[in-house]
């Protein structure tokens, strides 16, 4: 897989969504917008329900969106006269409950892109699967399903059937939610490794803040429902970064940072809630 | 490293065991367990309750009916009183003709119940021609069926299938389609993402997500065709084993009818036992990951 510099540059430009169930008008994004750049490790925070994973739905064509424009290296995914963009294998998905076929053995499921889209032949794909799940240390456990290992092997394993099919971009919605700290910070090293490797654009939705700071080039804080844009802060950690710099002075100043957007919004947020409750 | 050996007499066996080596640790392992245990006491107990009754104690109305002692006699008899034991042919003629019957009907709703299911669960629009038609047609009790099929089809044989096929059809095709509502939408984005077409979705996806629910209904299918199928064999019918039920009744011979009976649960607790194995063999992830959380 060749490094990729120059692909996979997102523009969020000016989006917005109204949900519309029951003809109730929901506005889960509004006027939103945010410039990824190619090969860049994207962090999405923002207070729980304020649209995140909307916006993520959108940029994966899962949903149409009511207004704006969302452009993958230049060219138009959703617009004026196309609100859904169509799905695609440059935008990888992983899912916040996970999503690899439970029917499936690991290495049929990382084989399975390849396969339906006929860029290789069956035994070049399970091959190449099985090199790559080798690679991010899954090698003894090809052959089992998913619901036969652990929930960081399942995770990890999701990860290697998007990236074999050389994405642009990798949407990830909080996938290390449910997991202990010691699972997660071998899922960031992995991911960290992988990304090293591969300097694929990451898309990362997380509530942990310093997941963000620690994985992130740049951390996009968002507000409350509706979604927009509140803060920028870049993270200019050299890499590669290791488990020693979380407890630099840096990392804890960029803490502080993040906290105090997050925080605000979180106030913000509650408040709202409440308001609706009275 | 002594005390280490001492502790493990035997080595971990590190691979799943396969052929007659499972059938051996199956039966090892089930002797381990008070299940098969319980298994037997409760046959007895069942069995004894019903000696008490009939043959122990000969309750009011009980003593009309033919004990377990008075059917096993009859049952291994070489020349029956009453006609029907394990050495008459016409026994294991009743079984072949019900068994054909069954394995008939439940073949066609099956061949035509699964495919319309999964078809219904995944087509919103087909669902909508198909549903309401179906949810009319399901309720009615299957021997109100009976006078409209005497009618259609001429002779036993054909009105009998298609009533044991109608009721397993209902089954089979509403299962499959609750199978495929039931499958998580994230199945749906992530194939879609991964670039399949809607008939690598429907292969890969909606079929085997399915398929737990698929097996779940055909298991109850398998006992309402038989169900159905007794029921038009004694309403309807020159052989099969409600045939021979209501036979025995009608000329007053109540042994055959105890041996039909029995016979009856037995077959049908086989054909169910075939239909499970047959899911297990197709959904090796799923059993896999039940026996995970010991099951
Ligand atoms: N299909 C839908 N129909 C109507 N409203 C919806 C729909 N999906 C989401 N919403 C609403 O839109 C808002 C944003 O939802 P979204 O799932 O994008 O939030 P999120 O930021 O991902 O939240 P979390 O952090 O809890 O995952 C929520 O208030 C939610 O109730
Ligand atoms: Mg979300």
């Amino acid at each position: 897989m060749a490094t990729q510099k120059n692909r996979g540059a997102l523009s969020i430009r000016n989006v917005t969504k109204i949900y519309d169930p029951e003809g109730v008008n929901v506005m889960a994004v509004d006027d939103c917008s945010m410039e990824i750049a190619a090969g860049e490790v994207c962090m999405i925070v923002g207070p729980s329900g304020c649209g995140k994973t909307t916006l993520l739905n959108a940029i994966a064509g899962f949903h149409s969106i009511t207004h704006g424009e969302i452009l993958l290296d230049g060219e138009l995914l959703c617009g004026p006269g196309k609100p859904k963009a169509d799905q695609g294998a440059e935008r990888m998905v992983v899912f916040q409950h996970g999503a690899l076929f439970p029917w499936k053995t690991l290495a049929e499921n990382v084989a399975y892109g390849p396969i339906v889209q006929r860029t290789m032949r069956k035994s070049e794909a399970f091959e190449k699967a099985r090199d790559m799940l080798a690679e991010a240390g899954l090698g003894d456990v090809v052959t089992k399903y998913p619901g036969e290992v652990s929930s960081g092997m399942a995770r990890r394993a999701e990860i290697v059937r998007a990236l074999i099919n050389d994405p642009k971009v990798l949407l990830l919605d909080e996938p290390y939610r449910a997991m202990d700290a010691l699972t997660k910070s071998i899922m960031h090293e992995s991911l960290l490794e992988t990304y090293d490797r591969t300097k694929v654009t990451i898309f990362f939705i997380t509530h942990d803040l310093e997941e963000a700071i620690f994985l992130g080039d740049k951390v996009h804080v968002v507000t409350t429902r509706p979604c927009q844009l509140k803060k920028t802060v870049s993270v200019e950690i050299p890499r590669p970064r290791t488990f020693e710099t979380q407890s630099s002075e840096e990392f804890r100043v960029l803490m502080e940072e993040v906290n105090e957007a997050v925080h605000e919004e979180a106030i913000k947020a509650f408040q709202a809630g409440e308001r609706e409750l009275a | 490293m002594s005390q280490n050996t001492a502790i493990l007499t035997t080595r971990p066996n590190l691979t799943r065991p396969r052929g007659l080596a499972k059938v051996f640790y199956d039966v090892k392992k089930s002797l381990t367990t008070p299940t098969t245990y319980l298994v037997f006491a409760g046959i007895f107990l069942w069995l004894f309750t019903w000696w008490l009754l009939c043959e122990g104690l000969k309750v009011d109305r009980f003593d009309k009916l033919p004990g377990p002692i008075t059917v096993a006699k009859e049952f291994f008899s070489v020349q029956p009183f009453q006609g029907i034991s394990l050495f008459t042919d016409i026994y294991y003629e009743h079984i072949w003709v019900s068994c054909r019957r069954v394995a008939i009907a439940f073949g066609v709703a099956t061949g035509i119940g699964v495919p319309l299911g999964l078809f219904m669960g995944w087509s919103k629009r087909f669902r909508d021609y198909s549903f309401p038609i179906l949810e009319t047609l399901r309720p009615i009790p299957i021997l109100a069926w009976v006078p409209l099929a005497i009618l259609m089809f001429p002779g036993f044989e054909a009105p009998v299938i298609f009533l044991a096929t109608l009721a397993s059809l209902f089954v089979t095709t509403l299962n499959t389609m609750l199978g495929v509502d039931s499958i998580d939408d994230a199945y749906f984005r992530a194939a879609g993402c991964l670039g399949s077409s809607n008939w690598d979705i429907f292969k890969n996806v909606v079929v085997p997500g399915a398929l737990p629910f698929i097996f779940t209904g055909l298991q109850i299918s398998i006992g309402v065709a038989w169900f159905s199928l007794v029921a038009a064999e004694m309403v309807s019918g020159d052989l099969g084993l409600g045939y021979l039920i209501v036979d025995a009744y009608v000329n007053s011979v109540t042994v055959p009818m105890v041996i039909g009976m029995i016979t009856l649960g037995f077959v049908g607790w086989v054909t169910s036992v075939m239909v499970r194995m047959l899911g297990n063999w197709l959904m090796q992830w799923h059993v896999r990951a039940l026996a995970l959380q010991g099951r």
